[in-house]
C-alpha cells in the first residue's frame, strides 16, 4: 500500500541526484529491496511507472534486486538465514533472532548521461 | 572505457543463474535480477565496434536510501524534541484498537501532572482531535486523504501549529493501519503498538514488521477477556516471537486497568528525555 510512497522517494532520489550532478536523463535505475523490507516489488514498479513519468528518468528501465534476510541468532551465535519475520532459526529454531540484513530499501546505482 | 573506474566495458555479462548484468559488474557481487534483456539488443557488436560511453550512458554507483527526504524530516523532528526535552511516541495499531480511548485515558490519569500534546493523523475527519481537546490536550488534526500513514514531513508541519511544553510528552497516533506506517520515521523516540484482545492473538505474525519495529506492545481491552476466548500467552508469545526484545503491558482503556505500569513507563521515557536535553525547562512554551 506504501509503494506509491517508496516510487515518490526513489523519484525525490533520483531529481536530487541529477540536479547535484547534472545528469540530463537517467537510462537505467537499480535497486536494492530486501526481502524483509515489506515491499510489493510489483506494486512498486508500477507505481514507479507512473511517479518517474516526466522525470529525467522517464522510462527508464528498472532493475531490482531483492537480497534475502539474515538474522544474527542468538542461540547459535552465528549469521542465519530469514526467510521471512516470525520464523525460527533454520538451524536451531530459536526465535531469539535480531534482522541483520534484508530489510534494506536502497538506489544503488544508475545508467545516465 | 569507462569514465566512473577505468573498466574495460560495461557490455552486459551472463551471471550463473541465466540472468544479465548490464550495470556495472564489479563492485556487484550480489547477481542481479535483470529482466530486461530484450532491451538491449544493441549491445549484440560485431568485432569491430566502437563502443562509446555516449551511446550507452555513464554508469554511476550509490547508495542512498529510498526513504532519505523522510528520514531527514524525521531527523529534523528529533532534534527538535531533543532540544524541548519531548518524549514522543507514535502510537500505531490496526483501526479499531482503541487508541484514541487509550489517549484519553492516559491524558485523564496523568491529570496535568505531564504536559500532553497530540497529533491525530486519520485519512478523514477532525473528531479524534476534538476528542482529545475535549480531554483537554492542544491537538493538531492531520487528514492525509489517500495515504495510508503519517510521513516526518507532515509532522514537522504539525509541531509548527502545536503548543508543545517543554519536557512534556507528545503522542502522535498513527493513521489506524498495521502495514505501512512501520517504515516511516516520524522522529519520535518509540513506536508503540496497540493490540486489542478483540483481534487475533497472532496478529504478530500476520503484520510483523510493525510489532518488530515497535519498542513497547499494549494489549488493550483486557476489561473484555472474560467474554473472549483470546489466549494472553499465545498473543503475547506470538509478539516476541517478531520482535524478542518488546516490551508489554497489559491494559484497559475502560477501566484503567494497567495504567500505572503505563504511566511508569512514560515517566521513565520523559526523564530520559529530559536527561538527554540537558537542564529541564519545564512550563516554557515553544517557540519555533
Amino acid at each position: 500500500m506504501h509503494e506509491m510512497s517508496l516510487a515518490e522517494g526513489i523519484r525525490n532520489v533520483i531529481d536530487d541526484e541529477a540536479r547535484r550532478h547534472r545528469y540530463r536523463r537517467i537510462r537505467e535505475i537499480a535497486l536494492e529491496v530486501g526481502q524483509l523490507a515489506n515491499v510489493d516489488t510489483g506494486a512498486l514498479r508500477f507505481a514507479l511507472d507512473v511517479a518517474l513519468r516526466g522525470s529525467v528518468a522517464d522510462s527508464a528501465i528498472v532493475t531490482l534486486h531483492e537480497p534475502p534476510g539474515h538474522a544474527w541468532c542468538m542461540r547459535c551465535a552465528d549469521t542465519v538465514e530469514l526467510r521471512r519475520r516470525g520464523d525460527g532459526c533454520p538451524v536451531c529454531g530459536s526465535y531469539q533472532l535480531a534482522v541483520t540484513d534484508g530489510d534494506q530499501m536502497r538506489v544503488t546505482g544508475m545508467v545516465v548521461d | 572505457m569507462c569514465t566512473t573506474c577505468g573498466c574495460a566495458s560495461s557490455e552486459p555479462r551472463l551471471e550463473s543463474d541465466g540472468s544479465w548484468t548490464t550495470l556495472h559488474p564489479h563492485g556487484h557481487a550480489h547477481g542481479h535480477e535483470h529482466e530486461h534483456a530484450h532491451a538491449h539488443g544493441h549491445h549484440t557488436h560485431d568485432g569491430a565496434h566502437a563502443h562509446s560511453h555516449d551511446a550507452h550512458g555513464r554508469h554511476v554507483q550509490l547508495e542512498r536510501d529510498i526513504l532519505d527526504e523522510n528520514n531527514r524530516y524525521a531527523a529534523a523532528n528529533r532534534e527538535r524534541l531533543r532540544r524541548h526535552a519531548v518524549f514522543a511516541l507514535n502510537l500505531v495499531s490496526s483501526p479499531g484498537s482503541g487508541k484514541t480511548s487509550l489517549l484519553v485515558r492516559t491524558l485523564s490519569a496523568l491529570n496535568g501532572a505531564l504536559p500532553v500534546a497530540v497529533i491525530e493523523g486519520d485519512q478523514q475527519t477532525a473528531n479524534d482531535a476534538e476528542r482529545v481537546r475535549a480531554a483537554g490536550a492542544p491537538a493538531v488534526q492531520i487528514n492525509t486523504g489517500k495515504g495510508c500513514h503519517l510521513d516526518a514531513h507532515m509532522v514537522g508541519h504539525a509541531l509548527d501549529r502545536l503548543p508543545q511544553a517543554d519536557g512534556g510528552l507528545l503522542l502522535i497516533e498513527n493513521v489506524g493501519n498495521l502495514v505501512c506506517p512501520a517504515a516511516f520515521d516520524l522522529g519520535e523516540a518509540h513506536k508503540v503498538v496497540v493490540l486489542s484482545v478483540t483481534e487475533g492473538e497472532d496478529k504478530p505474525l500476520k503484520y510483523p514488521d510493525m510489532f518488530a519495529a515497535a519498542r513497547l506492545m499494549l494489549l488493550n481491552k483486557t476489561d473484555l477477556l472474560p467474554h473472549l476466548d483470546f489466549d494472553v500467552d499465545k498473543a503475547l508469545a506470538c509478539a516476541r516471537r517478531v520482535n524478542p526484545t518488546i516490551e508489554i503491558l497489559c491494559v484497559s482503556a475502560r477501566t484503567g486497568e494497567g495504567f500505572d505500569a503505563w504511566l511508569d513507563w512514560i515517566r521513565a521515557g520523559c526523564a530520559s528525555a529530559r536527561a538527554a536535553a540537558g537542564a529541564p525547562r519545564t512550563g516554557e512554551r515553544v517557540a519555533s
